[in-house]
């Protein structure tokens, strides 16, 4: 059963990320002949000034939207997890924007921060006005809070699950010993979920590392170059500035940097697969 | 009832169906389109017949097709199959197809630095001897067309369809509203920006997350400060071209222009392709605006009585004092281009030149272009303009035919005539030098780094 996987992982996964790093060491404009290039693509993407910029862009976005969402999802999990029926009708409600495209969700939210024609200034509403895609800062923010909004319900969702697992009979020996709702939540549920934890982390550091969509359609990178992540730049040295050797550098560098993240993850996690229920 | 607030909710209104359609539209048509009739969809091999591929959207696409019909009609034995694309998809697509081998007969594009690109790698014909022989086709066409055609001396597509000057539109009602005229000069301009932003209305409209739309601002300014040969010299690959002193004066006029707040408040955050720039003039937000002709339609369409009410005012870019440029100057789009793949099979390459030359720039198309409102790149389109009935059209198609057919030097905008790799810089860094985080000199330096490249 195993050969299947393989084979489609060989054809999608391993035989395009060859075909890239050989890009890598190329020049080609994607037009006419492709040319060896040595390592000159490396040197000057890695001495580029623009490349510290957009690490440090996409680092910040990722670890912005991490530390927003995480505790929110906590929370969110946390409460959906009750079998009351009004909070099924709230989980649906929660779960609308993630059906959303990447791409729907920029044009409206483009639309509604206009700065003349937006929502602020069509409730007259002075603090929504603001130029909120044109300034660096503001920019990052709105990057932050559109990604939060958009993926909050689906981390939601795994703590919910989460959350579920953990048995009643826990939660009724802490009451016994008369803890309160506060101190269940810190004792028992944060403890009992540090696996899923680390597994929304896993999914959302590795996947702002792919942030593309949304921040091409929003800001394409701008103002200026303010929220330039890397796959973004990737994008415009490919396909807008005609140099793949370059954009197949950054690529490279993306896959290596993913994969350090999640193993750094992994690592935290702790290698022990021994049951949480003991120790916690 | 306020009209202001009705206005912008109705724009409300139409930017988000706009979206929504245009959105809609990005998922259905992204991929081509084959007419009826055409046996093959893309990427013909060589010998099945000739192939042309072009773009969707109206007035274009029926004029095109109806071009195509025509040909076909004609030709038999010899029809030409097409496939239209979605403009995004296309530009993608073409690419990829020609760098494949697998790429159209007949190739649409814009001319300049992307042509260029399919020169050196040997993709398309050389037209120069061809065009020597149909002299009749080559001297219909307006000479200041060829510019964005040629490389090394040599002309490898033929320019076709319309002109589309930059302009600088105007609201009469917002001179009214300070009592001045508009600016003859430069330094007109300068003077108008605190009297505007004095009465509450911003001077000039921008959509500057697009970049481009910054970028005919220094077009100008280069232009009339130190004459066409300044952007010549950066074309040419001429060393430390953007360091020219009429470019860096040209540079410092421009964000002497945005410190002054010569432009709406937020413009960096607005784009040109939700056209929330054109609404800001057509609503009186702002009293001007410099855009590209193309935009006219819109305003019509949109603006409620904006230009059928005789508001629109529109003029070329107006001098600087003191410099250099000749004031009939003009940039923008001097047309659009075909050129023949040097692929295709002798056979399939005269079908696509007999088209060029009987179909492309024919009496019923010239008549086409100038009923949706165009001037097409022919001389020829100013008898045409007389049979034109409504007068704001009248005139304003009188002042597009004048100015591209009057200007001394027609520029093709900079991100098409320069190669993609220094177009990207170039937009890059336009959009940091109107958001006053570089300077001139810093600019400067930034683009001389890429030059010929």
């Amino acid at each position: 059963m195993v050969l299947p996987a393989l084979l489609l992982f060989v054809v999608f996964g391993v035989v395009p990320l060859v075909g890239v790093l050989v890009l890598s060491f190329t020049q080609w404009d994607g037009l006419g002949a492709i040319h060896a290039a040595g390592l000159s693509n490396w040197k000057s993407v890695l001495t580029d000034s623009q490349l510290p910029h957009s690490i440090l862009v996409t680092f910040e976005i990722m670890i912005l939207s991490w530390a927003v969402q995480t505790p929110m999802s906590l929370l969110l999990g946390t409460f959906l997890a009750g079998r009351q029926r009004y909070r099924a009708f709230l989980a649906v409600l929660y779960f609308i924007p993630l059906l959303l495209s990447s791409a729907a969700i920029a044009i409206t939210y483009k639309a509604l921060l206009d700065p003349n024609f937006g929502l602020g200034a069509g409730l007259k509403i002075g603090f929504l006005t603001q130029d909120w895609l044109g300034q660096s800062n503001l920019a990052i923010g709105v990057v932050i809070f559109i990604v939060s909004w958009q993926f909050i319900p689906f981390h939601s969702l795994i703590y919910q699950g989460g959350v579920r697992q953990i048995p009643t009979t826990l939660y009724e020996a802490a009451s016994i010993d008369g803890a309160g709702r506060v101190r269940q939540f810190f004792s028992i549920t944060v403890p009992q979920l540090k696996y899923t934890i680390i597994t929304s982390s896993t999914l959302m550091v590795v996947g702002s590392l792919t942030f593309f969509d949304l921040i091409f359609v929003l800001t394409a990178g701008g103002p200026g170059d303010a929220t330039r992540v890397l796959a973004l730049d990737m994008y415009k040295r490919g396909f807008m500035s005609n140099q793949m050797g370059p954009a197949s550098v950054i690529a490279a560098l993306i896959v290596l940097l993913g994969l350090a993240l999640a193993l750094l993850l992994r690592r935290l996690g702790g290698s022990t697969t021994a049951s949480q229920q003991e120790g916690a | 009832m306020d009209p202001n607030a009705t206005s912008r909710r109705t724009f409300l209104g139409l930017v988000g169906s706009g979206a929504l359609a245009a959105g809609l539209a990005a998922c259905g048509s992204s991929g081509p389109t084959s007419t009826p009739g055409s046996t093959t969809g893309g990427g013909a091999p060589a010998g099945s017949g000739a192939s042309y591929w072009f773009l969707t959207g109206q007035p274009q696409q029926g004029i095109r097709e109806a071009q195509v019909k025509r040909f076909n009609d004609a030709n038999s034995s010899t029809k030409l199959k097409t496939t239209e694309f979605q403009n995004d998809a296309f530009k993608q697509k073409i690419k990829t197809a020609i760098g494949a081998g697998q790429g159209p007969t007949l190739i649409w594009g814009w001319g300049g630095g992307g042509l260029k690109a399919y020169v050196e790698a040997g993709q398309v014909e050389d037209l120069t001897g061809w065009l020597g022989q149909n002299a009749t086709l080559k001297n219909s066409i307006f000479p200041s067309a060829f510019t964005a055609a040629t490389v090394n001396g040599k002309i490898y597509a033929v320019p076709g369809e319309t002109v589309t000057p930059i302009v600088l539109f105007y609201d009469k009602r917002a001179f009214e509203k300070i009592g001045a005229q508009p600016p003859k000069s430069w330094g007109d301009i300068l003077d108008l920006v605190p009297k505007f932003n004095a009465k509450g209305i911003a001077p000039f409209s921008l959509g500057g997350q697009s970049r481009w739309t910054n970028m005919m601002w220094l077009e100008f300014l280069f232009d009339r400060i130190g004459g066409s040969e300044v952007f010549q010299n950066i074309y040419d690959g001429k060393k430390d071209g953007w360091s020219d002193p009429s470019a860096i004066k040209a540079l410092e006029e421009m964000q002497k222009l945005i410190k002054a707040n010569g432009f709406i408040k937020g413009f960096s955050s607005i784009t040109a392709d939700s056209n929330a720039d054109q609404a800001l003039l057509f609503t009186g937000k702002a009293a001007m605006m410099l855009h590209g002709a193309w935009t006219y339609g819109n305003m019509k369409s949109s603006g409620g009585d904006f230009v059928t009410g005789g508001h629109l005012g529109y003029m070329n870019f107006p001098p600087v004092d003191g410099g250099k440029g000749d004031p009939t100057d003009t940039v923008g789009n001097p047309g659009q281009y075909m050129s023949i793949s040097s692929k295709a099979s002798q056979a399939d390459k005269d079908t696509a030149k007999k088209f060029i030359a009987n179909n492309t720039l024919d009496d019923a198309t010239v008549e086409a272009w100038v009923k949706s409102g165009n001037i097409p790149v022919v001389k020829s389109a100013k008898d045409k303009l007389s049979s034109i009935t409504d007068k704001n059209d009248s005139e304003w198609l009188n002042f597009v035919y004048d100015t591209a057919a009057n200007a001394k030097n027609f520029a093709q905008s900079w991100d098409q005539a320069l190669s993609p790799t220094q177009a990207e810089t170039l937009l890059d860094n336009i959009a940091k030098l109107f958001q006053l985080s570089i300077s001139p000199q810093q600019f400067a330096t930034n683009m001389n780094a890429v030059i010929g490249k």
